[in-house]
């Protein structure tokens, strides 16, 4: 009885390897991080960086918070990034161990979910919207009416990102709302539509990028730089931003209150606020980051790139996705739970 | 019984209980225990962004098939957790028919080899078996998807001029859990069989008994034990099943398995997850039961 | 004789199903196989032989990670489960039906009755809970997890060889004098050697093909390589993964025909 007992203790200690010398364990979403940005930062430090994946906020913060996972960065959306400061899973960063700190470009500086960035380094910012191949679909693209109300010869091909906050701000605004609205009426409408329309989606999964490229599905909710990294293997595709409004984001890094990995993980944020490096970030992704001055590392078609640039006629129509309320997101969620059953 | 036998017999079954033991701390530990917490999770309320609340509420089992409306409080029928449920058993059944309606010729065949073959062929069904779930899976992926092999034979064919969209719907799942599972089926079938004495057949015939009536009244109630064991191997798998419907369904015909992942993910509702865990084990269980009564009435039968 | 029994064994269409269902069985897998040795970017659009994909595969430090990992995880709850499983085999054998056995049988075959999805839930939550309290981590929550299912796969195996066992051996070996532990190691162990290689073989197989608790257990920079195929399968279709299942299949086919040879060869 004792002795398989000694022997587990053991066994779940000594195989300890999350806190070994020159690792780092980075919590990402899946298809987001550039393999020579790792290889850079482990040439030039020593350290290796593990990435394990995850598919959205919801799952990264559930993960995170069932406790003991390991990691020691991850990279929340603006949103999220109060919930992990509220539960206390991220630490305040000493900013005298990020000498490049002031690269972080003013406009992402003083943001509201993080005024002066004593918490987060940003990562890549970007769009939500739709995406079409127009070999299928010649009409307008800038419009959710594609996902809501799909014309015919989209209907069963097209796909939905299930991401809450995303998808049903779409909805809302579509519906004539704010994101994080409490107004009955608006969710109401957008519950419906959505509850309605699903019967035409094929899919609502991941992997936008492969898919849309190779003709499985004919448009889908997609984000702009896996749209745009769609565009590239196949010209078919066109990123559309819906006219009725649709959300904007950025994904910043943060440090785990739990992380084994400290200095490491410091060494790390430092490294991704040179311009030189986050434009390794954007090369690989396809968005936009939040450095000053990266802009000029990056390949030459980030700077004229549709997915990149908001057409100004389209710019008032995008808003930066806030932190609900606790009845917003209860009636989100519950919107949400409705639609994924 | 003598002393000595008696003393014999006690130190036997300490022996037993002693070499068990090993085995019975890491199945405790790591199999059956963490099942209790569980029990306790389904009782607790959810906290708002996952994880729980240590405070006791009913909420996760009434979220089983009661829930409370979005915009006006009232509780109401979850009528689509009863289409999960209802998509799940029905996948499940099918599946099972499936598989038996050409597991069970495929088993006759392998047993009515002769032996030196028999083993060969025995071997090429058990090869998918043993392979990775999620690679099978995947193979058939290739196959159904919309350019996959079945969409691209059909149309140099000329059969069809678009291809059928069979992926990421309730068939393209059931398509996959037969494939996956029915290797399940052919193998007790098979085990039956083989212990099946082929001279009553003759027996049958000589007494003029059609193919039919011989299938019927002879062959399926002496292999009856390996249809039911088959049946189940095939059921209780298919009704938990995680990997083939996330794969196949594309995120939106989920079973019990993806919803009760997506409680503890996006849903944040732990509790209602452990719930749905306990009430998937319960109809296994009971399902269990039933074979094992159905198999002990069987041997009954038989001696 | 022999050939007349063939002639009522037959029956209509039999045949013919079973062909169709071999060939259904094994054409989507040849399908991935094909198609890991195809040179387009496309999972769809054949673009004729190569070996990029393995070469990719092969410099992929993901998937080398993950395939350590796996093979770890595996040789040692293979161990660790047909340690205690021959042990149980033992106890539960060759001996009066004792007070309690049926309870043994029971938790020994109950991870073959609860559904994985079930199980991986209750781990995830435990697992949580004691790295929470304890904040110690590691591989080796994954490893035991893996033992804990792999225990009736090994268990299985080697009881059947028990039963299949002469005694009079071991009572011979006693008449001779011989202590219970020099019969164990010269005469039982050696006879039921066969049995507790298949059981361990199983094992590592069932542990290697591990998807959903691995899923719901692992910890950051833990993925197997089946965990790791499922997260690129929800991404990126390129024919890597085709060449990473090709690999493990190769792997299972060889440990499989091992163990073919090995159970036939000693009947």
């Amino acid at each position: 009885m004792k002795k398989p007992l000694l022997a587990l203790s053991l066994l779940l200690s000594t195989t300890s390897i999350a806190a070994a010398e020159g690792q780092l364990n980075l919590f990402n979403w899946g298809d987001y991080t550039s393999p020579e940005l790792l290889e850079k930062f482990e040439k030039e430090t020593g350290i290796k960086v593990t990435v394990t994946d995850y598919d959205s906020n919801d799952t990264a913060l559930a993960k995170v918070s069932a406790g003991g996972g390991g990691y020691d960065l991850v990279v929340p959306s603006a949103h999220f990034v109060q919930i992990y400061v509220e539960k206390g899973l991220i630490q305040k960063l000493d900013l005298s161990k990020l000498p490049h700190h002031s690269n972080i470009a003013p406009e992402w500086m003083d943001v509201e979910w993080d005024k002066g960035r004593n918490y987060t380094i940003p990562w890549q910012w970007g769009t939500t919207g739709i995406s079409v191949d127009t070999s299928i679909y010649k009409g307008d693209p800038n419009t959710s009416e594609i996902f809501l109300n799909p014309p015919e010869e989209l209907k069963g091909k097209i796909n939905v990102v299930p991401e809450m906050n995303e998808v049903v701000g779409l909805a809302v605004m579509w519906a004539g709302g704010k994101p994080c609205t409490e107004d009955v009426a608006v969710l109401k409408k957008a519950h419906d539509a959505l509850i309605n329309a699903r019967q035409y989606w094929i899919s609502m999964d991941y992997g936008t990028t492969e898919r849309m490229a190779n003709g499985d599905w004919a448009a889908s909710v997609n984000w702009s730089g896996e749209t745009f990294r769609s565009r590239l293997k196949n010209p078919n595709v066109v990123y559309g931003y819906p006219k009725e409004g649709y959300p904007l984001w950025m994904d910043s890094v943060a440090l785990l209150s739990d992380a084994k990995n400290v200095d490491e993980a410091y060494k790390f944020l430092d490294f991704i606020s040179l311009p030189e490096n986050a434009a390794l970030i954007s090369a690989f992704a396809r968005y936009p980051n939040g450095i000053s001055g990266s802009t000029e590392f990056m390949p030459a078609d980030m700077a004229t790139a549709p997915e990149v640039n908001i057409p100004a006629e389209f710019k008032a129509a995008g808003h930066f996705l806030p932190a609900c309320s606790g009845k917003a997101l209860d009636y989100m969620t519950a919107i949400w739970t409705d639609l994924q059953k | 019984m003598s002393a000595a036998e008696k003393a014999q017999a006690a130190q036997s079954t300490r022996n037993g209980w002693l070499l068990s033991t090993p085995a019975l701390v890491i199945l405790t530990l790591f199999a059956v225990g963490p099942l209790m917490i569980v029990v306790v999770y389904s009782f607790l309320a959810p906290g708002q962004y996952g994880n729980i609340e240590w405070a006791f509420s009913l909420d996760g089992w009434r979220g089983i098939l009661w829930t409370k409306d979005i915009f006006d409080d009232t509780y109401g029928l979850a009528d689509a957790n009863v289409t999960i449920f209802w998509r799940s058993i029905k996948l499940s059944v099918l599946t099972t028919l499936l598989t038996f309606a050409v597991g069970f010729p495929t088993a006759w065949f392998i047993a009515t080899r002769p032996a030196k073959s028999r083993a060969l062929w025995l071997f090429l069904i058990t090869i998918p078996f043993w392979t990775n779930l999620l690679i099978r899976t995947y193979a058939i992926n290739e196959v159904i998807r919309n350019e996959g092999l079945l969409n691209t034979v059909l149309i140099k064919l000329g059969l069809i001029s678009e291809p059928l969209r069979i992926i990421y719907t309730d068939t393209a799942v059931f398509i996959g859990m037969a494939y996956v599972y029915l290797p399940l089926m052919v193998l007790p079938l098979f085990a039956a069989i083989d212990r099946f004495d082929m001279r009553l057949l003759e027996a049958a015939y000589d007494l003029y008994a059609s193919r039919w009536q011989v299938l019927r009244r002879v062959i399926l109630p002496i292999v009856k034990p390996g249809i039911i064991a088959g049946s189940i191997l095939v059921f209780v798998p298919s009704l938990g099943a995680y990997v083939t419907p996330r794969v196949l369904g594309g995120g939106k015909q989920m079973m019990i398995g993806n919803f009760i992942d997506l409680q503890f993910g996006q849903g944040r509702n732990w509790p209602l997850g452990a719930a749905l865990s306990l009430t998937l084990l319960i109809i296994v269980t009971v399902a269990l039961l039933i074979y094992v009564k159905y198999a002990n009435r069987d041997t009954a039968h038989g001696h | 004789m022999a050939t007349k029994s063939f002639s009522v064994a037959k029956l209509p269409g039999f045949t013919a199903t079973a062909v169709i269902v071999f060939v259904t069985l094994y054409l989507p897998i040849l399908t991935l196989v094909a198609y890991s040795f195809n040179a387009s970017q496309s999972v769809a659009i054949w673009g004729g032989f190569s070996w990029d994909w393995y070469v990719k595969a092969w410099n992929n430090d993901a998937v080398k990670d993950a395939t350590v990992r796996s093979l770890l995880i595996a040789v040692c709850a293979a161990l660790i489960s047909t340690a205690v499983a021959t042990m149980a085999a033992l106890g539960t054998t060759r001996r009066k039906a004792f007070k309690g056995q049926t309870f043994i049988y029971v938790m020994i075959n109950q991870p073959l009755m609860v559904p994985e999805i079930v199980t991986a839930v209750s781990l995830l939550i435990l697992f949580g809970m004691i790295k929470q309290a304890t904040g110690i981590q590691g591989i080796g929550y994954v490893i035991f997890a893996h033992a804990a299912f792999c225990i009736p796969f090994a268990y299985l195996p080697i009881r059947a060889r028990l039963e299949g066992m002469d005694m009079t051996l071991e009572t011979a070996a006693a008449d001779l004098y011989a202590s219970p532990w020099q019969t164990f190691r010269h005469v039982t162990l050696p006879i039921l050697l066969p049995g507790v290689i298949a059981g361990a073989m199983l094992a590592f197989v069932i542990s290697l093909d591990d998807v959903v608790i691995t899923e719901f257990v692992k910890s950051g920079g833990q993925d197997t390589l089946p965990t790791y195929m499922l997260g690129q399968m929800r991404r990126q279709l390129t024919p890597e993964i085709n060449a990473i299942s090709s690999m493990l299949l190769a792997l299972t086919i060889v440990l499989l025909t091992a163990f073919f040879l090995l159970t036939r060869k000693n009947d």
